[in-house]
């Protein structure tokens, strides 16, 4: 039998420092055994325990994409005691990593529809996945339209800053990248609140339109009246949530939202399912 | 399946060759109380007793386990390469186990021997363990096991059945890893023809002596967010101090924590029970609490055994009606009470009736 | 006792009636034999469901702990001295409180009674120092006196200490009781026997914290158990970290401690975990002539330095 709380040695292989404060660094892990990368065969939205042995685990959404080989990316916010450990560590130095966990972005329904990004500060790493899966040569003719609505508070606070200069060059993605304020005359994208942006760009909703809504709880509370004036069905809204976890794979029981467990019934919930559970995150 | 007789002497002699082949455990007196600890040569399991303070679920599951091992010296090629813990594999019985504790070992193989994924800490160790278990001739007055899917002779979960009567046991081997334990024990002696027939009236006799009931018919039909809002969590819950014993002391209750603790450049990744009344158990690492209030935890509790449970699986309660909650709470919540609220709220008069425990 | 049940109700109806309180705190009667469940009630109807006898061991003071409303709260001796502390360490204000004070005769040690009999007791009832205990096939007559909870029988206040009204008259205080003969006992052993009799002590101990969750004293944000960062105790059944839990439990309610024995109680093991809080209210006693509780008025022994304070144990 599989001992599944055993996780997959790794190598710190880059750490990414990508925000002004610092308080937000991209992991990039290699296997120590080649055929785990095989074993660890995951797709956009789902989440992995990151563990930093003398100091625990951490559940942390997978940023990079299955399409991107030879390694796996973290990003991770500095807040508790495995984060601030992990915050210190090196590139080098040997860590593990135990997953893949819990379901992903319903991706199946997805295909052949328009798919609406909407992130806000640090909870853009599963949403950084999904699209580097759906621009994809391979995969892009499998999807509609693809916009993007990503906010953080300053352009220095955004992640994959990179990534989002070359996405905005694109003719295959919308993108609205938006900050809650700047002084830099040389800023070229939005400024404004998530809701707002959302509410002037993100196109209308319909049976073959869905959002994907990651944030923090008040983008969230605000996006979601916008995009119920928008049109769309609770059906058509995708989110993803966190709560505090051990095990990650439904046995340990801290994480459950009524019935379901967030780990392995989730993270990934359409907002109609949540509609009819406890508000217990 | 034939009956064993077993006599005073063959009892104990039995008793002595099981423990050549299993770990063997059976209630002991312990300051007072009786606990399952290992029998030492010459031990003998404690008979008479109502319930074990503490549920026999740490033979499977103890309160704390270490999963893993792991060396932070980095001189070391495997240092932090974390290395499972070599697992006593040595076959063990429990001897006179309750049936209600017997049946919570099948509620929570549900959870630690999912589709998805197997516990294997869990699933190896309650696969080299029989179960032995001891029916209840004078059950406690807050037992109400025959609500909750079992009864004083109640055979689900269990290897072999034991039976007193007077002087005399008698064993059903349930299973075949019990016959195997009676055939170590060597415990031959059909009993007389109509001792079926005498042991069909103590189990009518102990199942008439069951006083305390739940009422469980209407959870499963309501939604969960009627319950989950009900207007009486707040005062039914306002005696609870959130002490964990309610959660330690059950036998179906299974929630853990994960902890990684050094000493010096070694250490142990290891788990240990833990429980929904403590804050601690959701509080997220920005500080913020999805179960913040004390109603809100005690809630949870309820609410998982009672009708998370009951619809995940849809096969009865998360509960075996072993009491040992009532009689271990220091503040006297009473699962019969709540259990019986909920059954009875009805969201639209937005009262139930009052329940009589 | 049924006089003072009596006396709660009228007190606890005309409280809600008159609009002096928003609640009142007391016990309603158990489920099980001498278990009684502490409750609030808002609305004089419900004041029929208050009681008092001798199973009213909780501390009530545990449930005011920075409560906003205007509360009528029932306490006996070792409450009000809990609700001092609490005031004195602004976990509540005096102005909130409506105190129903109860003169108490002491409270029955619901493990002892247990301990007695093998049989289970399914009922219990008392009619001035007799206990009737009864179950399938038997029924035995007790003297209350006789099964007093161990902190009971050597309580020197059983009469509140601050009440606005009282449920009856005072009862005399007791005289040439000795609170401190076990801790006398331990003092005078060696220091291995110490060890082995503490070890003995908590040996199963499930660290469920129902001790110091009964506790009145104990309502820190944070328990430095809780703490991750540091993290200070283990969390496993270590040996180390479950002494650890047990002596720092004791030290954080020294000169606060008024025996109320809720702890014990509460401990569903048996342990008898006043064993080392009442070293400390000994040594505050003997060092500084300090009980914990009596008076809103003087700060407690451990937050005052005096220039005659012993200082012996510098060394």
């Amino acid at each position: 039998m599989q001992n599944p709380y055993l996780p997959y040695p790794v190598r710190i292989d880059q750490i990414t420092v990508e925000t002004e404060d610092k308080s937000l660094k991209t992991f990039k892990f290699v296997f120590i055994n080649p055929d785990d990368e095989k074993r660890f065969a995951y797709k956009s939205g789902q989440f992995a325990e990151l563990s930093v042995t003398g100091m625990g685990e951490i559940p942390i959404g997978i940023a990079s994409s299955p399409t991107e080989k030879g390694f796996v990316k973290f990003t991770v916010f500095r807040t508790g005691k495995v984060t601030s450990y992990l915050h210190s560590m090196k590139q080098g130095e040997i860590m593990g990593i135990r997953g893949p966990l819990g379901n992903a972005f319903p991706w199946e329904t997805l295909e052949g529809k328009n798919v609406v990004i909407i992130g806000g500060g640090f909870a853009f790493t599963t949403l950084r996945s999904s699209i580097i899966t759906m621009l994809d040569p391979a995969n892009r003719p499998k999807f509609k339209d693809i916009h993007v609505i990503y906010g953080a508070r300053s352009p220095g606070m955004l992640l994959y800053k990179d990534e989002l200069q070359a996405w905005a060059q694109r003719s295959d993605i919308h993108m609205n990248i938006t900050v809650d304020g700047t002084d830099d005359p040389n800023w070229k994208f939005h400024k404004g609140f998530v809701p707002t942006i959302t509410e002037k760009y993100a196109p209308p909703g319909n049976a073959d339109t869905y959002a994907i809504v990651c944030g923090p709880p008040i983008m969230i509370k605000f996006t979601q009246p916008v995009l119920d004036n928008l049109g769309y069905s609770h059906d058509n809204i995708i989110m993803s949530l966190e709560n505090r976890m051990k095990c990650g794979i439904g046995i340990c029981g801290r994480c459950n939202i009524g019935k379901d467990l967030v780990c392995k019934d989730g993270p990934v919930f359409t907002l109609s399912q949540l509609n009819t559970m406890p508000k217990e995150y | 399946m034939n009956l064993i007789q077993i006599d005073a002497q063959s009892w104990a002699k039995g008793i002595e060759k099981l423990k050549a082949v299993y770990r063997t455990f059976g209630p002991k007196k312990e300051k007072n109380d009786l606990e399952f600890k290992e029998l030492q040569a010459g031990e003998l399991p404690e008979l008479h007793f109502q319930n074990t303070r503490m549920s026999p679920k740490a033979l499977v599951y103890p309160q704390t386990q270490a999963m893993f091992t792991y060396s932070l010296d980095e001189s070391r090629e495997d240092c932090r390469i974390l290395k499972e813990v070599k697992r006593d594999e040595k076959p063990q019985a429990a001897i006179g186990i309750r049936p209600c504790d017997a049946l919570a070992f099948k509620l929570v193989q549900r959870n630690f021997d999912s589709r998805e994924y197997q516990d294997v800490y869990w699933i190896n160790a309650y696969e080299a363990t029989t179960l032995v278990g001891l029916a209840c001739d004078h059950p406690c007055s807050t037992c109400f096991c025959t609500s909750a899917g079992t009864g004083p002779f109640g055979e689900e979960g269990l290897d072999v059945l034991l039976i007193q009567q007077n002087d005399t046991l008698y064993a059903k081997a349930i299973t075949q890893k019990g016959e195997s334990l009676i055939q170590a024990a060597g415990w031959k002696s059909a009993a007389a023809k109509d001792a079926a027939g005498n042991m069909d009236a103590l189990k009518t006799k102990a199942e008439s002596e069951i006083s305390a009931f739940v009422e469980t018919d209407k959870l499963k039909q309501k939604k969960i967010m009627e319950i989950y809002e009900a207007p009486f969590w707040e005062a039914e819950t306002f005696s609870c101090i959130n002490c964990g014993t309610c959660t330690f002391v059950c036998p179906t209750c299974w929630c853990f924590d994960i902890q990684d603790e050094t000493h010096g450049k070694s250490g142990v990744r290891m788990r240990n029970w833990d429980t929904c009344m403590s804050p601690l158990f959701t509080i997220h690492a920005s500080g913020h609490n999805p179960r913040e209030h004390k109603y809100e935890r005690v809630r949870q509790r309820f609410m998982h055994k009672l009708k998370y449970y009951v619809d995940k699986y849809n096969d009865g309660i998360q509960c075996v009606g072993c009491g040992r909650c009532i009689r271990s709470c220091p503040v006297n919540i009473d699962i019969r009470k709540i259990c019986n609220k909920m059954n009875s709220f009805d969201p639209q008069s937005c009262s139930c009736e009052v329940a009589s425990s | 006792m049924t006089a003072y049940t009596d006396k709660i109700r009228q007190i606890a109806s005309k409280l809600l009636t008159e609009g002096k309180v928003d609640m009142v705190i007391g016990f309603r009667k158990g489920s099980i034999p001498m278990m009684n469940q502490p409750l609030f009630i808002k609305t004089p109807g419900e004041a029929q469901e208050l009681i008092w006898d001798s199973h009213c061991a909780l501390n009530l003071a545990n449930y005011v702990t920075n409560r906003k409303e205007k509360i009528g709260i029932v306490a006996k001796g070792c409450d009000s001295r809990n609700l001092v502390t609490h005031i004195i360490e602004n976990k509540i204000t005096r102005e909130q409180l409506h105190i129903i004070g109860v003169p108490c005769t002491g409270m029955v040690d619901r493990h002892k009674v247990s301990a007695m009999i093998e049989a289970e007791i399914t009922a219990i009832e008392e009619s001035g120092d007799s206990i009737k205990i009864s179950g399938n096939g038997f029924s035995k007559e007790l003297k209350k006196t006789e099964v007093l909870q161990e902190n009971c029988a050597g309580c020197t206040h059983r009469n509140p200490v601050i009440y606005d009204e009282l449920v009856g008259e005072l009862v005399p205080e007791q005289s040439g009781v000795d609170p401190y003969a076990s801790v006398r006992e331990v003092e005078s052993m060696s220091p291995e026997e110490k060890w082995n009799y503490f070890e003995d002590l908590i040996s199963n101990c499930i660290r469920c914290y129902a001790c110091r969750n009964a506790c009145p004293l104990c309502y820190c944000p944070t328990c430095f158990v809780d703490e991750s960062r540091p993290q200070w105790v283990g969390k496993s059944q270590d040996p180390t970290d479950v002494r650890t839990f047990h002596l720092l439990r004791a030290y954080h309610c020294a000169g606060r401690c008024s025996d109320c024995g809720a702890c014990e109680r509460a401990c569903p093991m048996g342990i008898k975990v006043r064993e080392f809080t009442k070293k400390l209210n000994k040594d505050c006693l003997e060092l500084y002539g300090w009980e914990a509780g009596l008076t809103v008025d003087a700060r407690p022994a451990l937050d005052t330095f005096k220039a005659d304070d012993p200082q012996d144990f510098i060394k």
